[in-house]
């Protein structure tokens, strides 16, 4: 098992609760003071650069418009640790692929950040949550196919190397692609994607040889999601996919004792507390399911899974998996329950910070989790034999 | 949905999208074009459409996406819709025919006659979108996606509780996905550029026909200046503004509506 640091550089120095409605798209800039900004931000990269020492991954990510993450572009920090890291691998989970103006410029800075780091790189794409799309201003209808188009070019674009070629597909023109440099791994390197409840994304990505990613998900979801693939691999004659085909993001902190580790894990749930976001932000019309924005236009439907699981607080989450606490010794224990209660996961995404911890406080949470968690868990799970899509399975006569 | 009395329910197939259309009555055809929120549809109290229409023909056909119309993936802009309205208005080969149409309705129309108006006899827009004429700075049209459904409704209507969506809480689970495809589609054709096209506003001089431009006095979704613009930009075109009404002054208005456009249809001079 592959394990990584995460924090969402979020902006804790918020103004009382009664006096904004949202953190996302349409709090005032005003609110960010550049001085302790700036020092957030180095306090945050130092964070990764202290995870690379300790044997720990990297992952970024970005989101637009919010004070819920100040990386309003992965690929600045990633660019800053292709460089200052040396072992770990960098994960961007991930590029907004469905977004982009230009997937092909997505292309090259991927390229770029995978020879700088000697081939590091993981490299993400995303959907993008639904308050992107104000960002973005996407349409909601067209993200789920831009996105896999998007893909796919940028792929196609890795992989050629003998000169120009012509792309007009449904969203995306270019008559000259011929992407420099190409990337350090060959082919290309690892992709993956996250997603909720579209099991129908998830089976895709895994078909494709990509790894599957969820976050801040409680295990009978996760179980059913990692499940729901495993079995539709099954049905279509494909091999099992290994366990590094998916990974799951919970909040994590370990304390030298359980009361040291609750009190970390308070200041984590922080941004689970504190996320808070209008209604119409969450559902524009397109987005999601027809059936579920039917129930969000009747009433039947409030807030959503975040919403509801944030009310049903810490001890839930630690029930669920979504946060994991406790002792080194605990932490491994719930790691190694949520593991076999899922079928098997290859990556784990710690988020060790939020809200206003400093940086002496995560550095210890991290330390004890690299020193004393991840030794036990290393050799859980199996690795992938074999880069590129599933492949079928042998049938009988063939064996 | 229901079915406004007497009329009767239909679909038909137009260049491979099926659309399903409401007829009524015999004489000069009378188009109906609805608007986003499909009120024109279902309520039968709007614009007194029964005293102005007894001499008509009327057709009220559902937009790509609303009832019984299809929605195939090719449709994605109301540039393509309009060509799907023509061609309605040459299937059943209807000639000299008043549209009357409202917000996305009332764009569908300018995107229609200013490709050809050979067909129309006379056109009223209430509440039109579809063009932009202020600047990139400028919001000529209410994000109705970024605000809360509150304060939609107080920049749609004069009073809110008119809005015929008002409490939807009750909704049946099928007429809740029905409203959920509309606004689907809705989406697909108006979210960028927004509620407009860019090039419309450049071909506006090629509407010759007589039009009426019907706006709420408490319009905030498009503001009575841009009604007005909308007016000069058409060469035949006049400006009627409706106190105490919003964006749906048929809705919130029907009898001053009713008697705005029964006015302009007759060539009179209209009350304002």
């Amino acid at each position: 098992m592959e394990f990584y640091h995460f924090t969402e550089f979020a902006w804790p120095y918020l103004p009382p609760d009664n006096e904004f409605t949202s953190m996302r798209l349409n709090l005032p800039s005003s609110v960010y003071d550049p001085k302790k900004g700036a020092d957030l931000y180095n306090m945050c990269l130092d964070q990764y650069l202290l995870a690379d020492e300790l044997g720990l991954n990297c992952m970024v990510n970005e989101h637009h418009q919010t004070a819920t993450c100040l990386n309003s572009s992965g690929v600045v920090p990633l660019s800053i640790l292709a460089r200052q890291t040396k072992k770990a691998r960098l994960l961007i989970l991930g590029n907004p692929a469905a977004n982009l103006a230009d997937p092909i410029r997505c292309a090259e800075e991927m390229a770029m950040i995978d020879n700088i780091s000697y081939g590091r790189l993981e490299c993400g794409f995303v959907r993008g949550v639904p308050y992107e799309l104000f960002a973005s201003n996407r349409n909601p209808t067209e993200t789920s196919e831009r996105l896999w188009e998007s893909i796919g070019l940028i792929q196609k674009a890795w992989l050629t190397h003998d000169g120009p070629f012509n792309y007009e597909g449904k969203w995306i023109h270019k008559r000259q692609i011929n992407v420099w440099p190409r990337p350090f791994q060959q082919p290309h390197p690892p992709i993956w994607t996250t997603g909720g409840s579209d099991l129908s994304h998830a089976c895709r990505t895994v078909a494709e040889g990509f790894t599957f990613a969820m976050f801040l998900t409680p295990v009978q979801k996760l179980s059913a999601m990692f499940s729901g693939v495993r079995q539709w691999c099954r049905s279509q004659g494909l091999q099992r996919p290994a366990a590094d085909r998916f990974a799951f993001m919970p909040l994590v902190a370990v304390g030298e004792t359980e009361a040291e580790a609750s009190a970390v894990i308070e200041r984590v749930f922080w941004y689970v507390t504190h996320n808070k976001a209008e209604a119409q932000h969450r559902a524009p019309p397109g987005y999601v399911e027809t059936s579920l924005y039917a129930d969000f236009l009747s009433g039947r439907f409030t807030g959503g899974r975040t919403d509801a699981i944030r009310k049903l607080g810490l001890e839930y989450f630690r029930k669920n998996h979504v946060a994991i606490y406790g002792t080194p010794q605990n932490v491994v224990r719930q790691i190694k329950a949520l593991y076999k209660k899922v079928g098997g996961f290859g990556h784990l995404i710690a988020m060790m910070h939020a809200g206003d911890m400093d940086f002496d406080m995560t550095a210890k949470s991290m330390t004890l989790f690299a020193k004393s968690v991840l030794p036990e868990l290393r050799n859980l799970g199996s690795t992938s034999r074999r880069f590129g899509p599933l492949a079928k399975t042998r049938s009988r006569r063939a064996a | 949905m229901s079915l406004r009395l007497g009329f009767k329910s239909e679909t038909v197939l137009i260049n491979g999208v099926r659309i399903d259309f409401s007829r009524k009555g015999r004489g000069r055809p009378f188009l109906v074009i609805h608007g986003e929120d499909g009120y024109e549809l279902d309520d039968p109290g709007y614009m007194s459409l029964d005293q102005l229409t007894h001499n008509n023909e009327v057709f009220i056909p559902r937009l790509p996406g609303f009832g019984r119309s299809s929605l195939p993936d090719f449709i994605r802009s109301a540039d393509e819709v309009s060509y799907i309205w023509l061609d309605f208005l040459d299937h059943f080969d209807l000639k000299d025919i008043t549209v009357v149409a409202f917000s996305v309705g009332g764009w569908l129309a300018l995107e229609m006659a200013s490709k050809s108006c050979s067909r129309i006899r006379n056109l009223v827009l209430c509440g039109s979108v579809g063009v932009k004429f202020g600047g990139p700075y400028d919001r000529d049209i209410g994000d109705i996606y970024f605000h809360n459904e509150a304060d939609v409704r107080i920049m749609k209507f004069h009073n809110p509780e008119n809005d015929p969506h008002f409490r939807l809480g009750g909704v049946s689970k099928r007429a809740a996905l029905a409203l959920a495809r509309q606004k689907e589609a809705i989406v697909r054709f108006c979210w960028d550029p927004y509620f407009h096209n860019p090039s419309l506003r450049h071909r506006l001089n090629r509407i010759t026909i007589p039009t009426l431009v019907v706006q709420g006095v408490k319009d905030g979704f498009t503001l009575p200046k841009y009604g007005r613009a909308l007016a000069r930009a058409i060469p035949d075109a006049r400006y009627v503004s409706i106190p105490m009404a919003g964006h749906f002054p048929h809705l919130e208005q029907s009898e001053k509506f009713g008697a705005e456009v029964a006015s302009f249809l007759s060539g009179r001079r209209g009350a304002n």
